[in-house]
């Protein structure tokens, strides 16, 4: 692996082992998130998963009953039977926070409590495919809200799951391993400079002592008396 | 407070209007958008729309999907299911583990 420049101080040392300290807990506290949301998202979109299939067959059938209604029905009829909406939703958003990630919570609020109060229109003039049309929706409605929350969470933690991934991801294979080599790459540069200056020490320390006291001569002087 | 919009053709969407939900019947994509960004920066907490609308005007229901609200929720229309509101869904567990694996490579 190449190894950035980095320059071989005892300063740089201190600073990337402080960096090394600091990417070890980042990454192991961005995994513990990366796992938790993984596992809340899952649990949603399982659930994302069975309110959509039941909301799409439900407004199927919802259609169908509309279609006919409008087949025994005018257009005009039609158009005034569903001009004054009796019903009316509003909504109140409030946002809670799942690791890091804030995702919405709706309460409903609705004009006419009373399931059973719901039509717009008197009974005589309309089909009755028309009620129960308007009944199989009204029906689903809380579902239909709650799939809006459900999906609107799993787009929102979809997308901070695959940023904490890449964050995990960037330090378990780039920023530690490098972190890493570089620490390795000071620390035997400054024993290698270490080394270096003791031998040189001592090669300086020879040479002194040598100055001082002529060994050498007098070696080759003795040897020179006893042979 | 926020509303509920509801969007598409007249068909698939006057019968949410009986629930409350406020109808805006368009079938131009250019329409749409427009009225979706209106939608978006008004009080709208939720918006459904039809799948079939929701195809012609892809990227700018895109640009909502990593934005707080408003939730832009796929449902089918009057001409039937597409599958597309699936696929969102699909879309997202891809995003997130990688791989599809809660549909089972359908």
């Amino acid at each position: 692996m190449s190894t950035k420049h980095v320059n071989p101080t005892r300063m740089e040392l201190t600073r990337l082992k402080k960096k090394l300290v600091t990417a070890m807990r980042g990454y192991k506290l961005l995994k513990d998130k990366r796992d938790e949301l993984m596992r809340q998202f899952l649990e949603l979109v399982r659930e994302n998963k069975t309110l959509r299939e039941k909301v799409e067959a439900g407004i199927q059938e919802a259609n169908q009953n509309l279609v006919l209604a409008r087949a025994g029905m005018s257009q005009e009829a039609l158009n005034v039977a569903l001009m004054a909406p009796k019903q009316e939703v509003s909504l109140e958003a409030e946002t809670k926070n799942v690791m890091s990630v804030e995702i919405p919570v709706f309460h409903t609020r609705m004009r006419t409590p009373d399931p059973s109060d719901i039509y717009p229109y008197g009974l005589a003039f309309t089909s009755a495919d028309l009620d129960d049309a308007i009944k199989r929706l009204s029906d689903l409605l809380p579902d239909l809200l709650r799939l809006a929350e459900c999906e609107k969470s799993c787009q929102l933690m979809a997308a901070e799951i695959e940023k904490t991934r890449r964050r995990v991801n960037a330090l378990e294979h780039v920023v530690i391993p490098e972190t890493r080599q570089s620490i390795r790459y000071i620390t035997m540069k400054l024993d290698e400079n270490e080394r270096s200056s003791q031998t040189r020490l001592m090669k300086v320390k020879d040479m002194m002592l040598e100055a001082a006291h002529h060994y050498s001569e007098r070696t080759a002087a003795q040897e020179e008396a006893e042979g | 407070m926020y509303k509920i919009a509801v969007m598409g053709d007249q068909d698939s969407i006057y019968g949410f209007a009986a629930l409350g939900f406020v109808p805006f019947s368009v079938t131009d994509p250019q329409e749409a958008e427009r009225t979706l960004r209106d939608l978006a920066q008004g009080e709208y907490a939720v918006i459904y729309i039809t799948e079939a609308l929701a195809a012609l005007i892809e990227t700018e229901i895109d640009r909502y999907r990593t934005a707080g609200l408003p939730a832009i929720i796929l449902i089918p229309g009057a001409s039937g299911n597409t599958g597309r509101g699936m696929t969102a869904v699909k879309k997202s567990v891809e995003q997130a583990v990688g791989s599809d694996i809660i549909f089972g490579g359908e």
